[in-house]
């Protein structure tokens, strides 16, 4: 094995086991596979209803969004029948200000997560595949970035992306380095296939798993790094709303005006737990041998 | 041994470098400049002259040459929002974090070994299930939002807790050496809580899952087999060899926690590093701002560098390399 793993050995045990399952030593049984489905299912119906909210924010929102709609009256109103989550200082309709930014907040996520799988994906495919110096190069890289946090800049989404693609590069080179010792890999190597063509055909659907898992369990931490980044000015532009952002705005005068902070604060948990459970019970399911228990044994 | 250590210091001097190098340009980008917030009534031909009299009117290339020999020579600049030399505002800061991040991460990793500890012992039990549930409910909360919740509701709505800032504004000085420390500790409480909390339902996951690859091997059944009290099986046998990973996080934390450290004390007005650098780039303190990047990014360094030390001396076989 090549230096570089031995240089972050510790960060890469951790990577290692940031994957393996909170679950960990359970074994398989019957009974704890039925439960995991069900959370499973009620996490997934739950994503489900908040993408399907964001697409009809449009419809679902009493008011528009940034509708200041009587700046005397309705100036920080706590919640009431007519807004059931209250105003905000502009008089604007908290409701709707949510509904519409958890499109800001889900897309954000949901983008930056997919192209930082993607990226991390090829680079790691590439650096395993490869192997020798290309790999030692390519995994030195990573480790010198991976110590970046992600750097504000103008585009949220290929900030948030392309700094967060690291670990996920790492997961996939383990794993490329461990399929390409399968007979099936050396059995294609053996008919003449090609490079490129062993690496799609062969290795790339065999480490998938590993990067839906950690793409799963990834949106849930760029939720809340996007909303961070919106206190810094850098997220969604007044008056556009994200999550982030709505708290933020409320989170100055919070000792009178609680709600404004409170109801964004909840729909952000309430997301990160489902996409959260979701990762969890999927690793089980996708990634048995992942199960720390196994290992012992 | 020694020549990972080089290699390691070299990486973590590489990106202190590339970092500070990002954000000098970064805040002189951004909109206005030190003196754009600063004293509203100033007249803008004054304006004009401080920033000429600062070089802040020179192109960046420029003023960058000369940030490089400033630090080189030791010097961090002055911070203008606060009127002082950035390496005073600095020697006050840190060590208030690393007073706040020292009783966080202590409470974090008590709290967390022993949550992880318990739920591997009653393993699959309901308690096991139940404190799972939860602990992925504190996982998922962002500590922005935890730590004004708890503002709000420990210092606002049932007035435990004092509402903010490091002592007390103006009965501090007054007070008696014992009551001094009793007026940083009760200050100390609520953001301490925060970050502990949210860290520690990490840590019960790592030590759960640590804990129950080690149960069911040889040398636990060979102590139960002595006939020792479950107790010391656990205790003394089990969970010292399930505290590697733990160890691990000990260090992976330091740095986690000085970014962390960001919201919680600008939300609790804890003077330290978070809240210095967040005051620094709202009043676009150019120097502070830097400095803070400077002082920060050799803490983090610092972190994760002895976070594989503390690794090499809990494990043996890694010591030999």
């Amino acid at each position: 094995m090549p230096s570089p793993t031995r240089v972050s050995a510790p960060a890469d045990r951790l990577a290692a086991s940031l994957v393996a399952p909170a679950m960990a030593a359970d074994a398989p049984s019957l009974v704890t596979r039925r439960r995991l489905t069900g959370t499973m299912w009620w996490s997934l119906a739950l994503i489900f209803l908040l993408c399907i909210i964001a697409i009809f924010a449009q419809q679902l929102a009493p008011y528009p969004p940034n509708a200041q709609l009587d700046i005397i009256g309705l100036k920080s109103r706590p919640p009431s029948g007519a807004h059931p989550l209250g105003t905000d200082q502009y008089s604007r309709d908290l409701l709707s200000r949510m509904l519409f930014g958890a499109r800001i907040s889900l897309s954000v996520a949901m983008l930056a997560v997919l192209l930082s799988a993607t990226v991390g994906t090829a680079y790691g495919l590439i650096s395993g595949y490869r192997g020798g110096r290309v790999d030692a190069v390519m995994m030195r890289l990573v480790a010198v970035l991976a110590l970046w946090s992600p750097v504000p800049l103008s585009a949220l989404i290929l900030v948030i992306g392309l700094t967060g693609w690291f670990e996920v590069s790492r997961l996939v080179r383990a794993e490329v380095l461990s399929v390409m010792q399968r007979e099936y890999v050396v059995a294609a190597r053996g008919l003449g296939a090609s490079g490129p063509r062993i690496v799609w055909r062969h290795i790339l659907p065999n480490v998938l798993n590993p990067v839906i898992v950690s793409a799963t369990l990834g949106v849930g931490n760029v939720i809340i790094l996007e909303a961070g980044l919106s206190y810094l000015g850098i997220g969604a532009r007044a008056p556009t709303a994200s999550w982030g952002s709505i708290f933020f705005d409320g989170s100055d005068a919070f000792q009178t005006t609680w709600w404004i902070a409170l109801f964004p604060g909840l729909a952000i948990i309430l997301t990160v737990l489902a996409f959260n459970v979701f990762g969890t019970a999927l690793r089980d399911t996708l990634d048995p041998h992942q199960l720390a228990g196994d290992r012992a044994r | 041994m020694r020549r990972y250590l080089a290699a390691r210091l070299l990486q973590s001097l590489i990106v202190v470098v590339l970092v500070t190098t990002i954000s000098f340009f970064l805040i002189r980008l951004a909109p206005g400049d030190p003196f754009s917030f600063t004293d509203f009534t100033m007249n803008n031909v004054v304006r004009e002259q401080l920033r000429t009299q600062y070089g802040y009117d020179q192109p960046l290339p420029k003023q960058f040459i000369r940030f490089l020999g400033n630090v080189a020579h030791g010097r961090l600049g002055y911070s203008h929002s606060m009127q002082r030399n950035v390496g005073t505002v600095l020697a006050e800061a840190v060590p208030r974090t690393l007073l706040l991040m020292s009783a966080a991460i202590f409470a974090a990793f008590a709290l967390g070994i022993a949550i992880g500890a318990l739920q591997a012992v009653r393993h699959g039990s309901w308690l096991d299930r139940a404190t799972s549930a939860v602990l992925m409910f504190f996982y998922s909360i962002p500590d922005f939002w935890l730590a004004l919740m708890a503002l709000l509701a420990f210092a606002y709505w049932i007035p435990l807790f004092p509402s903010g800032g490091m002592t007390d504004a103006v009965l501090h000085d007054y007070m008696s050496l014992g009551g001094r420390i009793r007026d940083v500790l009760a200050h100390l409480v609520l953001p301490a809580l925060t970050l502990a909390l949210l860290s520690a339902a990490g840590i019960a996951r790592y030590q759960r899952s640590a804990l129950l690859d080690v149960l069911p091997q040889d040398f636990v059944r060979t102590a139960r087999a002595k006939g020792l009290a479950e107790r010391t099986v656990v205790m003394k046998h089990a969970l010292r060899n399930a505290l590697l990973p733990i160890i691990t996080l000990v260090g992976l934390s330091l740095p986690s926690l000085v970014g962390g450290a960001f919201f919680v004390e600008k939300v609790f007005a804890w003077p330290g590093m978070g809240y210095v650098a967040a005051s620094a780039i709202n009043a676009r303190d150019y120097d502070l701002v830097t400095g803070t990047v400077i002082v920060g990014g050799i803490m983090v360094a610092l972190g994760s560098l002895l976070a594989d030390l503390l690794y090499a001396v809990a494990d043996p076989r890694l010591r030999s390399r």
